[in-house]
């Protein structure tokens, strides 16, 4: 009977070794220990949230593809790789190396389905700047994302940065890639055909990271634990010469299948690729190269050392993939074959040293868990608008908005990434959604990620639900078609019921949005035990959405363009300041309900918008999140550093409180400039679809002006959005 | 078997801002009186050679040709007999 | 006019210089793996931008010693046309094709941002097609831009006109604004900025192009020459 402790170590429960001794038969070897104990944690076996993410659509408009690590949608005879993966603990211990290899994991998830990879994007949350530590962490993660994309050569075009409490103990880094390649040369992640060879290429392996999905990703973070060995160091530079040697090996007719590894390295990657093959393979440590002297079985079998990938190849073609990966200095040797019974086998100084069916392994157990509706949350939901006293000056608080860290302006943060390698981004950060170019067809992609967790908190199945829309709607005023979805589901400790409420409730949201928009979840992540003993996380299930320009030259930003330009606002605004940027930050109150979303009215505004756009009405198009009105109103006069406009808003005829007619966060809004000609039409095409569609004002001045409550210079909006960021990094 | 262990910073004439902003970094937490840091690379080098003359010459060689660049950066070393 | 773009383990911009000449300058343009020992017959050689090597060591070191490199100093000794663009750059620096040296940006952070430069010579066969003075958006993205000379060397730079594009507003610490240079004979160009990524409209500038239009443009000329 292997001890208690033993076991535990290695983060298995009492019940999880009863279930590997029943399926062994027999004592597990402690190679073999290892082995399940990562396998079956939650960050590589999803035993917890499995089952629950089967409620998503897997089908949608585009044709989809669902592989074993990735997937994605075609377009034409293109495939469009992508997924979104997180990096928190790593990045909350290390956060330069652990957002620098969480990069390269995701990156290797798309060259290993075949896919040159083409941009990042990357959705960041912190606690507040003021913070020391959150500062820290702030520097540190995005100096690890330039310094691993940069030398990668992929653009990292996108994404999100939040500051907010909640994650003050519990950074997210969720790192999201995209990647194209030919519909006929996508590679499968899985093992087949006795007697083809099982190789190893890439890096050689040390003890980085051993344990770091098991023990470091499937725990809360503790007051006083030294973590920071289970953290992997990056090397872009190899993985840059692995892209090309990858890419060179697939060319080729050789190879049957490959598997990144990633979490859990060896052990994951020839589990998964036997049991999706439905194979075996036997596997001889021996051969594997290493970077370290004395390295135990078990140890080279959970080692998570970075730019290494498990390639099933044709027999008789070993020499040819050795040859291209000797050609870029890296390591291409056999180290096993497949084999005709299903069992995975590791051989170690001749002996055998585990021995299980693949199965076995990549099955982890399926959990229940028990789910319950916290009962603060009812008391949170209760916000009697009434009690909230209105502002004096309303200056003042678009100002305070403006340069909150969340809503800043992030340009400190992307002008260190490398954005425009690759020469297709046609459409650079800082505007709803990044656009690239897809060279020679005439077409484009265009990308964003999304999530409001405050609303999540108060609300998981609507905020999940918002999360979806509102990439939708990001995709739409950059002048693309929703295609397809990826998530990174973060969220606290699965065995905490209330936790564990919000996770079933986000997912269920989210798959009813995506059905409704009909677009395909094809990828995706789960993280889970995020949480520190300042609390959990706020719930939030980050959404990566692509949509696709079907004619490159429709594409449209979000800021003004020409003096003289009519505003419209297209969609209701109601009196609701539930969940807002300005109740937390003027009135310091997290509360209320999450704000209404009809979809059926969303939809019909995303229509809308994306005809106008196609008819060429459109100058620029805006859709309003986080500060409400006003401060989407700023950020389209603003954004574009080259020209800034002033713009003049008469009043908007109302019978609801002015805060919330400025700053609530009505969902289904979208702020329209363009010409008057173009915004007569603009009104038909809204009455068509029942949209409402009101002209609010004018591009014009150097003043920014919305009715009788807010005056003032459009040099000081500016500078404040500005700096709002950049006074607590400089 | 002899151990080379050099440094290689900048020249004094080249501006090193890093060396500045760790400077400023090491105030911020008072420590006092710092004068100055210049921020470089330590390279250790372990090589066979007949003898500690011939290892200084080859090491000599190495910095010039290859670890150091003679425009910006200047280099000192140590050999030992390991 | 047959191109040559130059791929060193760990170069990124391979690709959009190749993009460059190909699609858009429409003219042959091959790859040339860095351990090649021989040059065919190339008009023109491109050492492009990335992080060759990783980068490790000082940018540029390491690729400076790579085979061929020694074809490429002698190609340029003989009147070959070489650009450097950003990495590139850097590896002409340490190749000494180009006098001086480049040193991590003063901000100590990575910068990607469309620059204004000025164009302070069009007597090269890289720069023709501007306007002498003219002022061009053309895209930096760079970690070492910080470009350093000695006194003497700055003097010897400006004696010979050898300052092509200099910076509007300094980005990087770089003495004197400069941002490309050519060596005294005027047949080796080195930028820091990159033409490739500014030579489509769609992308947010074509100020980047005339690099290659000049260059395609002499090329043409020095064949007609006895």
């Amino acid at each position: 009977m292997v001890k208690a402790e033993v076991y535990k170590a290695l983060g298995l429960s009492d019940s999880e070794y009863q279930k590997v001794e029943e399926l062994m038969g027999r004592e597990p070897s402690p190679t073999e220990l290892a082995m399940f104990s990562v396998e079956w944690s939650e960050h590589c076996g999803y035993p917890r949230s499995r089952k629950w993410l089967k409620l998503f659509p897997q089908t949608g408009k585009y044709p989809s593809l669902v592989g074993e690590d990735s997937g994605g949608f075609i377009l034409d005879d293109l495939a469009i790789i992508f997924k979104m993966e997180s990096h928190n603990h790593p990045s909350q211990v290390e956060p330069k190396q652990g957002a620098a290899t969480g990069v390269g994991g995701i990156i290797r998830d798309i060259f290993t389905a075949g896919a040159r990879p083409i941009a990042s994007l990357d959705s960041l949350r912190f606690g507040p700047p003021t913070e020391a530590y959150s500062n820290f962490l702030l520097k540190g993660v995005v100096e690890g994302i330039a310094f691993y994309g940069n030398c990668l050569g992929v653009p990292t075009v996108g994404g999100e940065v939040y500051f907010d409490e909640s994650y003050s103990g519990n950074c997210l880094v969720n790192a999201m890639s995209i990647g194209i390649a030919p519909i006929n040369k996508i590679a499968r992640a899985r093992a087949q055909g006795t007697g083809n060879a099982i190789m190893y290429v890439g890096s050689s392996t040390g003890r980085d990271g051993i344990g770091g999905c098991s023990i470091l990703a499937s725990a809360e973070f503790c007051e006083k634990e030294e973590k920071r060995p289970t953290v992997q160091i990056g090397d872009p530079f190899t993985e840059k010469c692995l892209i090309e040697a990858t890419l060179e090996m697939l060319s080729t007719d050789y190879v049957v299948g490959i598997k990144d590894m990633g979490a859990a390295g060896l052990t994951c990657s020839s589990a998964e690729m036997a049991a999706a093959g439905g194979v075996g393979m036997e596997i001889d440590l021996d051969m594997v190269p290493r970077r370290e002297e004395g390295m135990e079985p078990w140890e080279v079998m959970m080692s998570e050392s970075q730019e290494r990938m498990l390639v099933c190849v044709k027999k008789g073609k070993e020499e040819e993939i050795t040859r291209i990966f000797e050609k870029w200095d890296l390591h291409g040797v056999i180290i096993g074959r497949v084999t005709e019974d299903k069992m995975v086998r590791i051989k170690d100084k001749g002996k055998v040293v585990a021995e299980i069916k693949s199965e076995f392994l990549a099955n982890a157990p399926l959990y229940d868990m028990p789910a319950e509706k916290p009962d603060y949350l009812e008391k949170i939901n209760d916000l009697d608008l009434k009690q909230l006293t209105l502002p004096q000056d309303y200056n003042a608080v678009l100002l305070k908005l403006l340069a909150s860290p969340t809503i800043a302006s992030k340009e400190w943060v992307y002008e260190q990434y490398d954005h425009m390698v690759q020469t297709n981004t046609v459409v650079l950060p800082g505007s709803d959604a990044a656009v690239l170019k897809l060279k020679g067809t005439g077409k484009g992609i265009a990308a964003t990620s999304d999530c409001n967790s405050r609303y999540c908190y108060l609300n998981p199945y609507r905020g999940a639900q918002i999360a979806v829309a509102e990439a939708a709607r990001n995709l739409i005023c950059s002048g693309a078609d929703p295609a397809a979805v990826t998530d990174c589901l973060n969220f606290g400790n699965p065995e905490k019921p209330d936790r564990f409420w919000y996770f079933k409730n986000c997912v269920q949201g989210i798959a009813d949005a995506c059905k409704s928009f009909n677009v395909a979840v094809v990828s995706g992540n789960v993280s889970l035990y995020n949480e520190s003993p300042k609390g959990a996380i706020y719930p939030t299930p980050t959404i990566g959405m692509l949509g696709v320009l079907h004619n490159l030259d429709k594409r449209c930003t979000q800021y003004f363009k020409n003096e003289g330009d009519i505003i419209l606002l297209l969609g209701e605004t109601k009196e609701e300041l539930g969940g807002s940027e300005y109740l937390k930050l003027i009135h310091d109150q997290v509360a209320g309900d999450a704000p209404a979303l009809d979809l059926d009215k969303e939809k019909a505004l995303q229509n809308v918008v994306y005809t106008a756009i196609q008819q060429d009405l459109v100058n620029s198009a805006h859709d309003c999140a986080e500060g409400g009105l006003a401060v989407a109103l700023a950020e389209s006069c603003i954004s574009n550093k080259d020209q800034i406009f002033g713009a003049e808003i008469k009043a908007i005829p109302s019978e609801i409180r002015k805060d919330a007619l400025l700053f609530g966060e009505s969902q289904s809004r979208i702020i329209i400039s363009c010409s008057k000609d173009a915004a007569a039409k603009v009104q038909v095409l809204a009455k068509q679809e029942g949209v409402a569609c009101l002209e609010i004002g004018k591009v014009v001045g150097r003043s920014f002006k919305i009715a009788d409550l807010i005056n003032l210079p459009i040099e000081q909006i500016s500078e404040s959005w500005r700096n709002g960021l950049t006074r607590y990094v400089k | 078997m002899f151990q080379a262990e050099i440094k290689i910073t900048l020249k004094k004439t080249v501006a090193d801002p890093q060396g500045l902003t760790v400077k400023h970094a090491l105030e911020s937490l008072d420590f006092k009186g710092i004068d100055g840091i210049r921020m470089g690379k330590f390279i250790i080098v372990r090589l066979e050679a007949k003898d500690q003359a011939q290892a200084e010459e080859e090491v000599a060689a190495m910095c010039q040709k290859l670890l150091a660049n003679p425009i910006i950066e200047e280099f000192y070393f140590e050999v030992k007999k390991i | 006019m047959k191109f040559g773009v130059v791929v060193f383990p760990g170069s990124n911009c391979d690709q959009d210089c190749f993009y460059a000449i190909n699609d858009l300058l429409k003219q042959p343009v091959e790859y040339i793996w860095h351990k090649t020992t021989k040059l065919d017959k190339f008009d023109a050689i491109i050492l492009p931008g990335g992080f060759s090597y990783g980068d490790y060591l000082r940018t540029g070191a390491i690729a400076r010693f790579s085979p061929i490199m020694e074809e490429v100093i002698k190609y340029a000794k003989g009147g070959g046309v070489v650009i450097g663009i950003c990495n590139g750059f850097q590896i002409l620096l340490e190749a000494g094709l180009l006098p001086g040296a480049m040193l991590r940006n003063t901000s100590l952070h990575f910068i990607c941002k469309y620059v204004e430069l000025k164009v302070e010579n069009t007597a090269t066969p890289f720069t023709s097609d501007y306007e002498p003075g003219q002022k061009v958006r053309i895209p930096i993205a760079h970690n070492e831009g910080n470009y350093y000379i000695d006194a003497k060397g700055l003097q010897s730079l400006k004696d010979n006109r050898q300052i092509v594009f200099r910076y509007i507003k300094n980005p990087n610490g770089s003495i004197e604004d400069i941002a490309g240079i050519v060596n005294k004979e005027g047949n080796v160009l080195g930028m820091m900025p990159h033409p490739e990524r500014s030579s489509e409209k769609d992308l947010g500038s074509s100020d980047g192009y005339p690099v290659f239009t000049s260059l395609l443009k002499w090329l043409k000329q020095k064949s007609i020459k006895p």
